[in-house]
């Protein structure tokens, strides 16, 4: 009776394991047995290399350079599109009035896919038939105007500021609900004792938004490095490589060089990197609420 | 100050869709020349082009045939196993929900290429099951969490109540669960669906073929084509994007309400 109680409950989980075992579990193996292989994805022959590929990924020049520009992206994100974020949650949490509209305006370009964003904005920022260049050139700023996505100095920035424009409202909704369970009490009573608003803001506001704002970066981290489809979308990873990222490289092992092998080591070591990255920041944070 | 900083990221926010449309309105021969938000006149032949022409409606139809599935497969496998970890007991069950946990936090960047080599060997490689497998995967871990912390908070009595009338396990969990489920399902279906609508490289690298493809590869497989004709293209983005902003101005309680759920669970 027992036993065929237990039988029956399995019939529930069931469809939920098959398709994770078939779909998670078997990939995630899979990635580190190619990672050893030199392998084209299609003959039926693989050559064992061992630890090669990962001491190519060591040497491998526009590897590193596109984890850096991942890195720049993220800096970025993490400061603009974080204070930006923050700055709009708490205006919009004094301003009682427009708040529920604000909130849904904030939050379309996150729900648009990178794909939208990145070719409308793409045509925006065109050098040549771009509106922001027509605009610059009417402004009397002609100077400024400029091959915003071809021009090496400026396409990783510009790409940059598109994502923080996309990805703001999410750091924008966790802020404000953040901010909206400290307690009214407490501004009060900092008013009564006689502090004015930018006392309330350090003494108040700033120590009990810290943990919200480490989950933010947290989640702008990990979000932001593994970012790639906005650059398909707008640059391609040019020009000349200038605004590869790491998971543009990986597709390009894979499809580019056919080189399956290699393409699963990077994305390995690069695993490895971000959840180092997120555990540190755990820790961060739990000393932070500790504090 | 407030308002006006206030209003001008909102305005920035408007701002490129409205640009957008603007541009899909106009001809091949204007949309280089005439800078103006409306256009002297409106070419609505733009987005019948971009529907049969450029094979838009395919991939909408296409689209709208994936998010569906893949919706109503992640609301049926999830909360059968999220009602039974929830509920039953049955030897192993903390262990594989730890699993589908462990799974949410472990980040594999290019975990698609591993999948290409598994729908391969499957030969699901360049089919719409393949794509909907996969994309249920992908959903199943959030889901499973979302539903299972609901279910951990309902009160029993209407599930003993059920039982004691002679209803079986799958009757409790289909008459009594699921309906009372409503608003954490809700949460979970307008998740899922924004991101399968919005999914583009597991479509990438599944599908060879344009008549599978869903809108978001196939906008950048048209602009690679054609890469001068703006005013379709800008039509296909505004098919694209314009039932997800629907959907999101309908929803987005719902969409807050996740977000800030979703922010615990992190």
């Amino acid at each position: 009776m027992r036993l065929k109680s237990s039988l029956e409950n399995y019939i529930f989980v069931l469809p939920a394991v098959l398709i994770f075992v078939i779909f998670y579990v078997i990939p995630f193996i899979w990635v580190f047995q190619l990672g050893l292989y030199e392998w084209d994805g299609i003959l039926p022959t693989k050559v064992f290399v061992g630890l090669d590929n990962f001491k190519e990924i060591l040497t491998d020049k526009i590897w590193w350079q596109s984890m850096w520009q991942a890195g720049y992206i993220t800096l970025i994100a993490l400061t603009l599109q974080n204070a930006v974020a923050f700055l709009l949650a708490w205006a919009c949490d004094r301003e009682i009035k427009l708040k529920n509209f604000y909130r849904v305006i904030f939050f379309i370009p996150p729900v648009l896919s990178e794909v939208v964003v990145g070719l409308v904005w793409q045509w925006i920022l065109d050098g040549n038939y771009g509106l922001l260049n027509h605009w610059l050139v009417h402004l009397g700023l002609p100077n400024l105007a400029r091959n915003w996505l071809s021009d090496p100095n400026t396409a990783l920035t510009t790409v940059a500021i598109v994502h923080s424009w996309k990805g703001f409202g999410w750091g924008f909704l966790i802020f404000l609900a953040g901010l909206q369970t400290i307690p009214r009490e407490l501004y009060e009573a900092s008013r009564v004792d006689g502090a004015n608003a930018w006392h309330a803001f350090k003494n108040v506001t700033i120590p009990l938004m810290i943990p919200v704002a480490v989950l933010v970066a947290i989640l702008t981290i990990l979000g932001t490095m593994q970012a790639f489809v906005l650059i398909i979308a707008m640059t391609g990873g040019g020009p000349a490589y200038h605004t590869q990222v790491p998971v543009l490289r990986i597709l390009a092992s894979m499809r580019g060089s056919s080189r399956f092998g290699y393409a699963c080591a990077q994305g390995i070591s690069f695993g490895v990197i971000l959840m180092a990255i997120s555990f540190i920041q755990y820790r961060f944070s739990k000393h932070a609420r500790q504090t | 100050m407030i308002h006006l900083f206030l209003l001008s990221v909102a305005i920035t926010c408007i701002f490129p869709l409205v640009w957008m449309v603007s541009s899909s309105l106009k001809t091949q021969e204007t949309i280089f020349r005439d800078t103006s938000l409306i256009p002297k006149s409106f070419h609505f032949e733009n987005y019948y082009l971009a529907w049969m022409e450029g094979g838009f409606g395919r991939n909408f139809l296409n689209s709208i045939f994936y998010t569906t599935s893949v919706v109503i497969g992640i609301i049926i496998v999830s909360s059968l196993a999220a009602y039974a970890f929830s509920r039953l007991r049955f030897p192993g069950s903390n262990l594989l929900f730890f699993m589908f946990m462990a799974a949410m936090m472990i980040p594999i960047p290019g975990s698609f290429v591993p999948l290409y080599v598994l729908l391969n060997k499957l030969h699901l490689r360049n089919t719409a099951l393949g794509y909907i497998l996969c994309m249920i995967n992908v959903g199943l871990s959030t889901s499973i969490f979302l539903l299972k912390t609901f279910f951990d908070k309902m009160p029993k009595e209407l599930e003993d109540a059920a039982r004691i009338d002679g209803c079986s396990k799958l009757g409790i969990w289909w008459h009594v669960a699921l309906p009372l489920a409503k608003p954490v399902l809700a949460v979970v279906v307008i998740f899922n669906a924004l991101n399968v609508w919005n999914e583009y490289v597991l479509a990438l690298i599944i599908f060879d073929s344009k008549p599978l493809m869903p809108l978001q590869v196939a906008l950048t497989t048209f602009q690679g084509e054609f890469i001068t004709r703006y005013p379709l293209l800008m039509a296909g983005l505004t098919i694209t994007a314009l039932p997800i902003i629907l959907v999101y101005l309908l929803m987005q309680k719902y969409i807050v309400k996740g977000v800030t759920q979703g922010a615990v669970v992190g």
